[in-house]
């Protein structure tokens, strides 16, 4: 098999994962709520509501679709677009799992191997709000526009704290480079000390502070709870999307669960070693190439589902936070927390380099 | 004014370090959400009524449709006094009255009756002081469920929804009090 099949295969096989992934994620939510609830939750579409997701689909799909009356057009269309887009583009620089070894040649499990993928993630997740900006501008409704004000400068000040705790793995690993920021994390042992398994020397382990710093800037980057002000059902009906309708308002909310889902992967990928796991390189030897492959896409989804159904739990304990709440947390905490966490890393580094 | 003894004393006192971080108060947020996802998988959700097959059972003296009485004899006990239309605090009953003539002395109880009967079901509040004020003990609310219909119009019921069928009486006795029993005899 030569590289391109490999690499569009791959492509397919992501895009089908991010949308199943997704989809599930709409019927994990409520399922998850339910039983956070003392209720059953979705239980009529199949067993256990398993089909719930297609009914939904099917169910946006034959919805009328609305457009206002002075809304701007082509915008309205593009901005549901442009958020679908960019979260489902963004799978493309995270490596998914190790290698695999088809026909004597080893293909790496990632579609793009940029230098500089993590920037590209960064980026990436910030132009996703344009979609949210766009779509809530073209609808010509006040709660739209707010909605969408929200979201762009609560993004603005999320980035900041992100692009900080990200800064201190960047300067651990000295790359940009997923790839290799995974592969940082095959071997070592843990702070010098704790004996060498491989696939466990994970940054959550050194940089737990970045971590707490990253997972608030990711919840409030997926415009999840606690802070998903942009669709604040409460002051602006549902924010940026009160005037979609039909797949378009599907695309949204789907967009927004393919971003949970890759933020989560993203997350997998700097603080919890990616695809490795413990003894990832005796299995390399002992079982070959491929079985390791497989087990290591096995650890990186499960590390991700497991991200997820965090994320949902937070977002069923955690009430909203007031809009000024949530700028200071973002101004007055996480940032100075994130320098303070960046400087501590650069002494420490610095201290053991020499 | 202290109404209940449940009240509390807000104050604004600033945060303590504990307190400003959220961390702690998120953690035992979680700890509870946790609790109860793990019950409710192992043991199964709490007090949970699979709606469309089984209901949720209403109290006997539930406030829900109307209904117009009629006496052992089968005639109908509304002698359209008019007090239930002036109890009524949302002005959702209008009633028109007329005579009974010699060969409708089967069909109601009294000299006066009610020829045309009408409750807005979207005004009425439920809140049974029809009940209360009808001296004749003629209408009581039962534990019936009014039906969704998709026009205005059709909410305004008449006698012909109202009035109880002959064969098919409608059990009030569970809300009746004394006063009420004695006003049929």
């Amino acid at each position: 098999m030569d590289l391109l099949t490999f690499k569009l295969i791959l492509v397919l096989a992501l895009f089908l994962l991010s949308l199943t992934i997704a989809a599930y994620s709409t019927w994990a939510e409520r399922k998850v709520a339910s039983i956070m609830q003392d209720r059953i939750g979705p239980n009529r579409a199949g067993p256990f509501g398993l089909l719930q997701p297609l009914a939904d689909g099917g169910k946006f799909f034959f919805k009328e679709d609305f457009t206002p009356a002075n809304a701007e057009r082509f915008l309205f269309v593009l901005g549901p677009a442009l958020v679908m887009f960019i979260s489902l583009i963004t799978g493309a620089v995270i490596p998914w799992g190790k290698s695999l070894n088809i026909g004597g040649t080893s293909f790496d499990l990632q579609v793009a191997n940029i230098d500089v993928g993590v920037l590209f993630i960064i980026g990436m997740a910030s132009i996703g709000v344009y979609g949210i900006m766009i779509g809530g501008w073209a609808s010509n409704n006040k709660y739209s526009l707010l909605g969408a004000i929200r979201a762009s400068s609560q993004m603005i000040s999320y980035e900041l704290a992100m692009g900080l705790a990200l800064l201190s793995i960047i300067m651990m690993t000295g790359s940009l480079d997923l790839k290799e920021i995974t592969e940082s994390q095959t071997t070592g042992k843990l702070w010098g000390v704790i004996p060498w398994v491989s696939g466990m020397n994970w940054n959550i382990f050194y940089q737990p502070i970045a971590f707490l710093v990253f997972f608030v800037a990711a919840l409030a980057e997926t415009n999840r709870h606690p802070f998903d002000l942009p669709e604040c059902e409460s002051e602006l009906v549902t924010g940026y999307s009160t005037e979609y309708s039909s797949m378009k308002l599907g695309l949204y909310m789907f967009g927004e669960y393919v971003n949970m889902f890759i933020s989560n992967a993203f997350m997998v990928v700097l603080f919890f070693g990616g695809y490795n796991y413990p003894g990832i390189e005796w299995v390399t030897q002992h079982w070959g190439e491929n079985t390791a492959g497989i087990l290591s896409v096995v650890a990186f989804l499960t590390k991700t589902v497991i991200g997820i159904l965090i994320f949902m739990w937070i977002r069923w304990t955690l009430p909203r936070f007031r809009y000024d709440q949530l700028m200071h947390l973002g101004w007055k905490t996480l940032i100075p927390m994130a320098l303070v966490n960046l400087i501590i890393t650069g002494a420490v580094i610095l201290a053991f380099a020499n | 004014m202290k109404l209940t003894n449940r009240s509390k004393v807000v104050s604004n006192k600033e945060m303590t370090l504990a307190e400003k971080i959220y961390l702690p108060a998120i953690f035992k947020g979680m700890g509870i959400t946790f609790k109860h996802a793990v019950r409710t998988v192992v043991k199964g959700a709490p007090a949970v009524y699979s709606y469309p097959e089984v209901q949720k059972p209403r109290t006997t003296i539930w406030r829900g449709q109307h209904v117009l009485k009629r006496d052992e004899e089968g005639r109908e006990r509304c002698t359209a006094c008019g007090l239930c239309a002036v109890a009524c605090p949302a002005e959702a009953i209008t009633m028109t009255s007329a005579e009974r003539t010699k060969e409708e002395k089967g069909l109601y109880r009294e000299e006066k009756y009610a020829s045309v009967y009408e409750i807005n079901m979207l005004r009425c509040i439920f809140c049974g002081m029809c009940e209360e004020a009808c001296p004749k003990s003629a209408i009581y609310l039962t534990d019936r469920l009014v039906d969704v219909e998709t026009n205005r119009g059709s909410f305004i019921y008449g006698k012909d929804k109202l009035v109880e069928k002959i064969n098919e009486r409608i059990d009030i006795t569970t809300r009746q009090s004394e006063k009420q029993k004695n006003a049929v005899k």
